[in-house]
């Protein structure tokens, strides 16, 4: 009898490596899709051009609404950047395939969510510095200074990753990419007006303040308002401040939560197909 | 592991025999349900290495099932397997860089080039093919540079086979690979097939195609309400090389058909009644669709 003799085992790529081909992968399936980069950058750069034109009203103490409209406008980019994106992208890849041909390979699983993470980063970045460049160029906008452009960072990088462990929760509930757009997107444009993105938010009533304040947008809006804003302002807030200390603590709370969400929910197939 | 006992296992495989360790693959008892239907119901096979498998059966029969316990997408119920000595249900990242995959529902869309799809995915394995070499045996460098979603259907299958290929696997695994080919494609496909195989890649072919089966297979196994009917050479499934010949030909304008088990004989002394040719002469054995469908309809009773 013939005995077959294995080859030696191969040394397999690093995870380091891994993880630099799905960034790159990642990277040219975002911004290569029009639909992905209108509707995720270019959509929060009309909304700044189209509000900032039209109501540019004074807020007192000299403030624009653009200089608030400039807070929101960056909350309710990071959230397309990062739930919606992450909700349409990923049920897009489980739903046509994607998801369980890389679960087939040797690929770490780990490696797909780094690439993710990745994205939603370098997107995040390019749509903040659009928006900044184009409300110093054409509004005026008051760009922040010292200790701000730190509180900017974690309200921006808090509110991102309790978004992103979201949306990839999220991307389980739909059949296909079409059908998480059709819930997810109806959902963020309520978001967005309730929590003081295209109005003040101490103008939206007071049932609908308590909503929004579930959800990570109204933290995030409120946090960047805070580094907008002078100071003085803080007053008409609901809670007479910026409140920090619990811009922190809800969004860190909805980082667990939606960490244990992927983890209980995500599948590499499709549901029905198990 | 509770072993459950296999009512039938024609073939070369039974019940009581041990997993085969040199196998490439090796089932013995898989068993699989879906809640109360019972999609795989005691399965036992073993795949040498070397070998090309064609793995046959009416939709719903239990193959596309069998075929993803053993690439570790789906839990069993019952049973033990190994693929290249390792139960899939605990294979890691070391194993699947032996395996190449191409799924039924093919690789989804995405913005990236062939060149740059089968770039990335080579970067997951050890020791990959290059892809462009890839490309060139699937003939789709012309494509290298285009897209995805811009591929006709039988490029974007070749494509799938391109990255289930890639990185250089030991075991093969091809659900329905040439669906939507045209007869040129699935010749090309076929060589393909025929070039991994002299360079010692082994293969389970699922297909619907029993020209297919028969062009490509060393062994064909025929699989019904989730049990293997019977296993063996194409020439040989069901009897095959034992079934009486045919034999038709037109005698005083009326076609005439005729069971023998000599056809040479017969033919012979058909001659004789015929000053030249035989009108319309015509000998013929069982297809393996003919016998293929005669399993298919006992399993089915």
């Amino acid at each position: 009898m013939v005995t077959v003799v294995d080859a030696p085992r191969r040394t397999l790529p690093s995870i380091a490596a891994v993880c630099r081909t799905r960034a790159g992968v990642e990277l040219k399936e975002f911004f290569r899709q029009r639909e992905s980069v209108v509707f995720t950058l270019m959509f929060p750069v009309i909304l700044l051009l189209v509000f900032g034109a039209v109501l540019d009203y004074d807020l007192g103490s000299g403030v624009s609404f653009t200089q608030y409209f400039m807070a929101g406008v960056i909350a309710a980019g990071i959230l397309g950047a990062s739930l919606q994106n992450m909700a349409i992208g990923i049920a897009t890849e489980r739903s046509d395939g994607t998801l369980k041909g890389l679960a087939g390979t040797p690929m770490p699983k780990s490696a797909y969510f780094v690439g993710k993470v990745v994205q939603v980063f370098v997107v995040t970045v390019a749509l903040v510095a659009i928006l900044l460049v184009i409300g110093v160029a054409f509004y005026g906008i008051d760009l922040p200074s010292g200790t701000d452009w730190l509180t900017f960072a974690w309200v921006a990088a808090l509110g991102s990753a309790a978004s992103t462990l979201l949306g990839i929760a999220v991307s389980s509930l739909a059949r296909n990419g079409r059908s998480a757009s059709a819930t997810v997107t109806p959902v963020a444009l309520v978001l967005q007006f309730i929590s003081g993105v295209f109005f003040q938010f101490s103008q939206v009533p007071t049932w609908l303040q308590t909503v929004a304040s579930i959800f990570p947008l109204k933290w995030m809006a409120q946090g960047l308002r805070s580094v907008f804003l002078p100071d003085a302002l803080a007053a008409s807030e609901p809670a007479g401040s910026w409140e920090l200390g619990r811009v922190a603590l809800v969004l860190g709370i909805w980082c667990v939560v939606g960490l244990a969400l992927c983890v209980r929910t995500f599948t590499w197939q499709d549901r029905g197909n198990r | 592991m509770t072993r459950t006992p296999a009512a039938t296992a024609p073939g070369d495989v039974r019940p009581a025999t041990p997993l085969d360790p040199d196998a490439a693959i090796s089932i013995r008892g898989l068993v699989k349900r879906y809640g109360e239907s019972t999609a795989v119901a005691g399965l036992d096979l073993d795949i040498r290495r070397g070998e090309i498998f064609a793995l046959l059966g009416p939709n719903g029969a239990g193959k596309t099932t069998t075929v993803e316990v053993l690439e570790g997408y789906r839990d069993r119920d019952g049973g033990d397997v190994r693929v290249l000595g390792v139960d899939p249900a605990t294979g890691g990242r070391q194993w699947k860089a032996d395996l190449g995959i191409v799924l039924q529902s093919g690789a989804g869309d995405s913005q990236l080039t062939c060149l740059e799809l089968l770039r990335a995915q080579a970067a997951y394995f050890p020791d990959p093919r290059d892809p462009a070499e890839v490309l060139e045996l699937v003939g789709l460098t012309e494509k290298a540079g285009s897209r995805g979603r811009t591929l006709s259907g039988g490029q974007r299958r070749r494509l799938d086979v391109a990255l289930g290929i890639v990185g250089r696997p030991r075991l093969l695994f091809l659900d329905e690979p040439t669906t939507g080919f045209d007869p040129e494609a699935r010749r090309q496909f076929w060589s393909l097939i025929r070039s991994l195989r002299d360079l010692g890649t082994t293969m389970l072919l699922t297909t619907h195609y029993l020209d297919e089966a028969e062009e490509l297979a060393d062994r064909v196994g025929v699989i019904a309400r989730g049990r293997l009917v019977e296993v063996a050479v194409p020439a040989e499934l069901g009897g095959r090389g034992q079934a009486p010949a045919v034999v038709q030909w037109t005698e005083d304008g009326v076609r005439r058909t005729a069971e023998t088990a000599t056809p040479t004989a017969f033919v012979r002394e058909l001659a004789g009644r015929f000053p030249g040719e035989v009108p319309d002469l015509a000998v013929a054995r069982p297809t393996l669709e003919d016998v293929y469908l005669r399993m298919i309809g006992e399993s089915r009773e």
